[in-house]
């Protein structure tokens, strides 16, 4: 195929518009994300075809297996169009019935469908279940709907009309201002404004220039760049066009961990696709513009997520970041000038330049516009992805969409911002979701890590566990970082060991400020950022660790005795029937004991006695 | 065909020189391909020994340091030689606090590998790594290919057991 045009995309739009609204036939929408993946999804595809060719419905139903649905604790997932029913964790044996009873019988199996905590009601239809009800996808428009393999899906859903509006009929300077009044910051975790970012690169002059895209997505508990990724290629690849056009650059990168196989397998058919379209390469649209992408894998190495640091790491060498300025807008990859934006970020551009700055603007806060992508995960009972309006409240997100806590358990606080961010505890819960908002509570936005957590979570444990992550992940380069969170981590070790000390606390918090002062990069200067929120809301655990030799969640496994408490225990025996080392000694309406001796602190008993009787 | 001498190691087979010389070729004109390279001998050895880490510096015409540095920067690349299955336990927050800690303690125990290290009989690596981004399975394991969610102390063992 030659040279893409507008009336090409608006002739292949025609050809799938029945596709599209599902009219023409029955559509089973198969989520094939990583996580529905390593569920089984692929069996049941297999499964669910065969029982297809059995009902001899082939030709008048269609399989297509979609990216990341985002209710990813659900899966497998299937939606079957018309009537957007909403079917979760299939296995293999009910393909038959789903066919059967629902395909040909004309009635949806009541037992695979979603049922609600807290109504405890099946809820049939996909729009209708809180989790996706309360959401308004932008950055995630495509995900459970298109088959992200295929270019024609994409440009079905009005892809790389963004792109063909730039090139045809905007300037540079156009296209900047469109992104300032979008008044989009990164969502990379720093929040800086996309807009400027360009203007600063359009405004360097330069033979070359570059435009990369950080699908590095490192902070521990955010999966929505891998979604996107998987999900919907082509618009990442769309909003890159749009950048190079703006600040007039002819080659980008995708920087993309290594450990998300599927979603550079994805991009790298869609690049191929894109290509043969014509839409990547020299003269895009007729428009005299060229720019081509290329992937490049990551080693493995947090730190690389920073500008200067994946710069470096693209260059072939060790992934440090460096001092700026210069900032990448002046001199970035191979000391070109080089704007790097995140994949979230790159997803919404072709809508904004479609549909204009204002549209995406009229949703959000004074300073914080648009939506954004959220990964809630840890102890709460919907766990997946959901996109929400800025100036959503936390509370919202993690209830009304998250569906609160699982097994009866007290909220107790909730991890925003990976390793860099901080702990919010309940008494915040109502802080909208806003950059500047976050951070007076003590976290940062980041890249959207929403971790929640139980009262079983031990906040001193989880100070040590980011530290462990930030000490391992420092580069070594400057000191404060390098030596600061290595001293930080000790201190946290000793004082979950029940070792700690008066003066502990004073000493953390006297490192962390040389640290954020000090250190060189983000990672650096954040670093102290899980010390300083837990201490601020939860010093008091700190100092039953310290004080009391006391682990009030019960996670610190050297300040427990691994005993039985008599009074407690109702003789369920659950504990007995757990334990995989028979430590445990139990007769039917007898107290248990745990034999010491035997005992290797592996804490399942802990997890299975619900009667808190073992401390 | 490189003309730098191939080094005597007992973990590359003749086979493999071949696949190493046609990485090392395809790359040598491109500059910052190291960690390409890196990752494409080491999927057709297994691990980085430090005579192919030589060989490679001299094929890519690059100090040796300047490789070796890069080696022992990211994680993925290995410089020991691994098990014949690697176990991957996700050590992200949302796995941490669905209680992964619990599964790596069990599993060290069982088959007395330590963390980062091999069993003496060289059936399993242990890994910890980074947040895989399948918080909705947490806490997840992976060994080899193959992908496990909602993977408990006392669940783990029977999972690991068919891997010989």
């Amino acid at each position: 195929m030659g040279r893409m045009t507008v009336a090409e995309l608006e002739r292949i739009k025609t050809e799938h518009a029945e596709r599209m609204a599902f009219t023409d036939k029955t559509y089973l929408l198969l989520c094939g994300g990583t996580g529905c993946h390593a569920t089984g999804s692929l069996k049941v595809k297999d499964a669910l075809l065969d029982a297809l060719e059995q009902a001899e419905l082939g030709a008048t139903v269609d399989v297509i297996e979609t990216g990341c649905n985002g209710f990813c604790a659900m899966g497998p997932i299937l939606v079957v169009h018309p009537g957007d029913i909403f079917y979760q964790k299939l296995k293999v044996k009910d393909m038959a019935e789903v066919v059967q009873s629902h395909l040909v019988e004309g009635k949806p199996v009541e037992r695979l469908l979603y049922k609600d905590p807290a109504a405890k009601k099946r809820i049939p239809v996909q729009s209708d279940i809180p989790f996706f009800a309360h959401q308004m996808p932008r950055a995630l428009r495509n995900k459970g709907i298109i088959d992200p393999e295929q270019i024609d899906d994409y440009i079905a859903r009005d892809g790389y009309r963004g792109a063909a509006r730039a090139l045809l009929e905007l300037g540079p300077d156009d296209i900047i201002e469109e992104m300032k009044i979008s008044g989009m910051r990164g969502r990379g975790g720093a929040g800086f404004p996309t807009g400027m970012k360009w203007a600063f690169a359009k405004a360097s002059p330069s033979d070359l220039k570059y435009v990369l895209c950080n699908a590095d997505e490192g902070d521990p508990g955010a999966f929505m760049d891998r979604s996107i990724l998987e999900a919907d290629p082509h618009a990442v690849l769309e909003g890159m066009v749009i950048a190079a056009k703006a600040i007039d650059a002819h080659k980008g990168y995708i920087y993309a961990r290594t450990e998300y196989p599927l979603a550079i397998k994805r991009l790298d058919l869609a690049i191929r696709q894109a290509t043969e379209y014509g839409l990547l390469g020299e003269d895009i649209f007729g428009s005299g513009f060229g720019f081509e992408i290329e992937i490049y894998q990551g080693a493995g190495a947090f730190v690389c997520g920073e500008e200067t640091a994946l710069m470096r790491s693209i260059e072939g060498r060790r992934g440090m970041p460096r001092p700026r300025p210069p900032f990448p807008a002046h001199k970035g990859l191979w000391e070109k000038p080089t704007i790097l934006n995140n994949v979230e970020t790159f997803a919404n551009v072709p809508q904004i330049v479609r549909k204009g700055g204002a549209w995406y603007a009229s949703v959000g806060t004074d300073t914080s516009k648009g939506t954004k992508v959220f990964a809630i995960s840890g102890d709460v009972n919907n766990i997946g992805l959901v996109e929400v309006p800025m100036g959503t409240s936390l509370r919202s997100i993690i209830y009304d969409i998250g569906g609160g806590i699982p097994k009866k358990r007290k909220f107790k606080a909730v991890q925003l911002g990976g390793p860099s961010g901080g702990c919010v505890p309940e008494a915040h819960l109502d802080t909208p979701v806003d950059f500047e908002a976050i951070a007076k509570v003590g976290a940062i936005m980041g890249s959207g890590g929403v971790i929640v957590m139980d009262e079983n979570t031990c906040m001193v444990d989880m100070a040590r566990f980011f530290m462990d992550f930030i000490q391992e992940e420092s580069c070594g380069k400057c000191t404060p970082c390098r030596e600061g969170t290595r001293r930080q981590l000790q201190i946290l070790e000793k004082i979950c060991n029940g070792d700690g000390e008066p003066g502990d606390i004073d000493t953390l918090e006297a490192l962390s400020d040389t640290i954020r002062e000090t250190a060189l990069c983000g990672l650096g200067q954040t670093g102290p950022n899980p010390v300083l929120s837990t201490l601020r809301y939860f010093r008091d655990e700190f100092e039953a660790h310290i004080h009391e030799k006391r682990c009030p969640a019960k996670r610190c496994v050297s300040l427990l005795s691994f005993e039985v408490d008599t009074e407690k225990c109702t003789k369920c025996g659950a504990c007995y029937r757990a334990c995989p080392v028979d430590a445990v000694e139990w007769k039917k309406k007898e107290l248990a004991r745990i034999d010491l001796e035997k005992c290797i602190q592996c804490m399942t008993c802990f997890d299975k006695c619900r009667f808190d009787a073992i401390y | 065909m490189s003309a730098v001498a191939q080094p005597h190691h007992p973990d590359i087979t003749p086979e493999m020189w071949p696949r190493i010389d046609a990485v090392i070729n395809a790359h040598k004109q491109v500059a910052g391909a190291v960690i390409t390279v890196l990752r494409e001998c080491q999927n057709v050895v297994g691990y980085l020994p430090v005579e192919l880490l030589d060989y490679i510096s001299r094929g890519l015409n690059l100090p040796s340091s300047d490789v070796y540095g890069v080696a022992s920067f990211y994680s993925l690349f290995s410089m020991v030689p691994k098990g014949r299955h690697t176990i991957r336990l996700c050590l992200g927050t949302a796995c941490y606090v669905k209680g992964i800690k619990e599964v790596m303690t069990r599993i060290e125990n069982q088959y007395q590998v330590p963390e980062g290290g091999t069993s003496e009989d060289r059936r399993f690596s242990l890994e910890a790594v980074r947040c895989l981004g399948a918080c909705g399975l947490a806490p997840v394991m992976v060994v080899g290919e193959d992908t496990y969610g909602d993977v408990t102390s006392d669940k783990v063992i029977d999972l690991l057991d068919p891997y010989e």
